[in-house]
């Protein structure tokens, strides 16, 4: 019998399991897109769903509840915000779950899981933004130096 | 220790093997940009998946 066996322990205590899921949510809210194992990538749906719904509630409680399994509060305060306000009238399947090859090394099957109607500028904004501001900065300097040599 | 009695004969041996055949991976054309992918997968090649959704895409350097 297979009762019982809906979830996967991936070879961990809870509170491990609890913390990498913990993260795992927390990188997919953020970025909208992530590519990690197929495995965790469906067990992922059921946390991302859960907060999803918590933000849709909007009340204080499930707030704190979101906050608390979160511990990122950049990440809940958008939930509650652009992600609650975008899934007001889908109800449920948040998530979708795209096979995507086999990883180099261990050959483990991998999958994207993305946010259903994700914002594509949403993935790696932070990096992106910075490299921007240090292209701009090198660019500044650039000017400034050749201004200097200018001068003198 | 335990040994074979007897040597095992071509057709013993190969009778044997007849369940040992691997199937070859399954592979279809990308509708997008034709190069061969699993099936049920999201195209390594241009990330494409269910013809329009792109997702991943590989910016070249």
């Amino acid at each position: 019998m297979r009762h019982g066996d809906a979830h996967k322990k991936f070879s961990m205590p809870k509170s491990q399991r609890r913390a990498l899921f913990s993260n795992l949510t927390g990188a997919l809210l953020t970025h909208e897109q992530i590519t990690i194992t197929l495995t965790r990538a469906k067990e992922l749906r059921t946390f991302a769903d859960k907060m999803i719904t918590y933000a849709k509630k909007g009340d204080l409680n499930s707030r704190r509840l979101a906050a608390g399994f979160l511990r990122n509060n950049e990440v809940v305060s958008k939930l509650f915000s652009t992600l609650a306000e975008r899934y007001k009238e889908r109800n449920g399947g948040y998530t979708r779950v795209l096979k995507s090859g086999f990883r180099y090394g261990d050959c483990a099957p991998m999958a994207v899981i993305e946010l259903v109607d994700r914002d594509v500028n949403a993935k790696g904004a932070k990096d992106l933004a910075r490299v921007a501001a240090e292209k701009a900065a090198a660019a500044e300097a650039e000017k400034t130096e050749g201004e200097v040599a200018e001068n003198k | 220790m335990a040994t074979p009695k007897k040597k095992v004969s071509k057709s013993r041996r190969d009778m044997r093997r007849s369940h040992d055949a691997l199937t070859p991976n399954a592979y279809q054309e990308c509708p997008n940009c034709g190069e061969l992918k699993r099936p049920h997968h999201v195209c390594p090649k241009c990330g494409q998946y269910d013809g329009k959704d792109v997702v991943a895409q590989k910016v070249a350097k």
